[in-house]
């Protein structure tokens, strides 16, 4: 198996991908990127905690422009996991919009986005209908 | 909050449009110079000049100097997303009433005619080998793949979630609000675009971001709009007849977006509006059913759903409602975006802060022409800037 890196480091991969979220130790307020501090409570003590695999979609659009590269239309979304928001594009559908619903239930999925020179595989992810 | 009351005294827009033998300085000279002439003044009365441009130099207060004069003033520019005109506006208001200044002028101007789609920042080339980079040490680009940063997804996103909290909202009835606002245009000849759209036509034109089709986005266009703020004590000073146009600022308010639960997932415009709104509404000592007529920040049709409700203009979870009976359009009872908002007048960002007050400015000295929404004594503007900013302002006759 080639070598592989995730896409943003919130996405650990391994035998079971999932996402996870920094979680400020004192309001357990939950954020994805590097944090200087927390934007609720103002802490500074985070600790990294795994999100369900599953959810609901919460708000999308079915996006038909986007910079070079990405393939249209894609269909992006916020993903609720548990009680953190998540935002993902909903992958493995027909971007269409009687295939997508408010409420409806995905999982996660990775993908092999491409590879590098050295053959290095990066991996993304999305959710799909669970 | 200090208790000097302040007015405009003069305002200005340019047609918004496409003005390629004109640069950011020719449009910010037009509007101006059309404030003081609107006001009875000159560029020797102003104290303060905030000059706000985003999309350019981003530093066009001294450049317009040397072309309407070069009188020493201090000048701040400005750049607050698509809240720079009405950020522009507040800087001239707080320093009058930080008593450093008693009339001042805030501009906006803006080219944007022919530029694309605007994306976010996270655009990524691929290097020879994956390495991480930036906050999410990302590997590559993730606008796209992860989501989207592009205004017409992101906006599409705030109107669908708003239909998970209240109830689904259908792709017609966000269509309908740009039936409105096209409809409207059509009065107003400083408008980019002034054709009614049938509803059909809307729904049935080039999809952007599902629900948004291309007339439901707003419109880059170029344009600029200017205003002279005066503080009372310095229009008492004045003539009668400006004295008699001048009209007054009940309330102006800026926000930002408190922290809460997803707000750095998808962008949170609800939360500053609706703190903003009840700011506003307690400056002025008004309430929402005391508002005659409102522009508010209509960058994309599923925008302006979610802030009849963020402006407490309906019950809360009530915005289809409130659009379906009709008080929104120029002959019903609250209507909402009588210019054509930023879908069909068009949005030159750091003009429309400021071109929104214009307009409701025009309609309280009873000078809008066949638009004239009758019986208007006070109104408001509202904008967003992604980010996120919230400015609101209530003005009165
Ligand atoms: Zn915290």
């Amino acid at each position: 198996m080639p070598n592989q890196v995730p896409l943003v480091s919130y996405l650990v991969l391994g035998d079971d991908p999932h996402l996870i979220a920094h979680e400020c130790t004192n309001c357990k307020a939950r954020f994805f990127d590097r944090r200087n501090g927390c934007a609720k409570c103002f802490g500074t003590e985070f600790k990294d905690v795994s999100l369900p695999k599953e959810g609901k979609v919460r708000a999308f659009s079915i996006v038909h422009s986007a910079a070079p590269g990405i393939k249209v239309p894609f269909v992006a979304s916020v993903i609720e996991c548990g009680t953190t928001r998540v935002s993902a594009n909903i992958i493995n559908v027909d971007p269409k919009p009687e295939n997508l619903k408010l409420g409806m239930k995905v999982k996660l999925a990775t993908y092999v986005l491409g590879k590098d020179e050295v053959g290095t595989e990066a991996i993304g992810f999305g959710f799909e209908p669970a | 909050m200090a208790s000097e009351n302040l007015y405009i005294l003069g305002i200005h827009m340019t047609k918004f449009g496409k003005y390629p033998n004109r640069d950011l300085i020719d449009l910010a000279a037009e509007a101006a110079q059309g404030a003081f002439k609107d006001g009875g003044v000159t560029m020797g009365d102003m104290n303060i000049l905030a000059a706000g441009n985003l999309r350019g130099t981003g530093r066009i207060g001294q450049p317009l100097q040397k072309q309407i004069g070069q009188t020493g003033i201090p000048v701040y520019n400005v750049t607050n997303a698509c809240a720079t005109g009405a950020t522009a506006m507040r800087v001239v208001m707080m320093a009058i009433k930080a008593g450093e200044a008693d009339m001042g002028l805030a501009v906006g101007s803006e080219k944007l005619a022919g530029v694309g789609l605007l994306t976010g920042a996270n655009v990524k080339a691929d290097g020879k080998t994956w390495t991480p980079e930036g906050r999410f040490d990302a590997v590559s680009a993730t606008d796209g793949r992860i989501g989207t940063e592009t205004m017409p997804g992101v906006f599409a996103q705030i109107g669908m979630e708003y239909g998970s909290r209240y109830g689904e909202v259908s792709f017609e009835t966000f269509a309908k609000i740009s039936e409105k606002n096209h409809y409207h245009s059509t009065l107003n000849p400083l408008a980019a675009y002034q054709k009614r759209m049938s509803l059909e036509e809307i729904m049935k034109d080039v999809m952007v971001a599902y629900p948004n089709t291309r007339p439901m986005c707003s419109a880059n266009t170029d344009g600029a709009a200017a205003t002279v703020i005066v503080s009372e004590k310095k229009l008492r000073t004045l003539s009668k007849a400006q004295q008699d146009r001048a009209v007054k600022i009940a309330a102006s308010v800026l926000t930002t977006d408190p922290w809460e639960d997803g707000c750095q997932v998808l962008a949170n415009v609800n939360t500053c509006t609706r703190e903003a709104a009840k700011q506003a509404y307690a400056q002025a000592g008004v309430g929402p059913k005391d508002i005659r007529l409102i522009e508010l920040h209509d960058c994309f049709a599923t925008a302006e759903l979610v802030h009849y409700d963020n402006l407490m203009l309906c019950d809360e979870g009530a915005a289809v409602e409130h659009f379906n009976s009709g008080a929104t359009w120029r002959e019903g009872r609250q209507p909402v975006n009588v210019s054509g908002g930023l879908e069909s007048k068009g949005h030159p960002i750091a003009a429309t802060g400021i071109a929104n007050v214009w307009e409701i400015a025009t309609h309280l000295r009873g000078e809008a022409g066949p638009r004239q929404i009758e019986g208007a004594k006070i109104g408001m503007t509202h904008v967003i800037g992604l980010g996120n900013t919230c400015a609101i302002h209530i003005l009165q006759k």
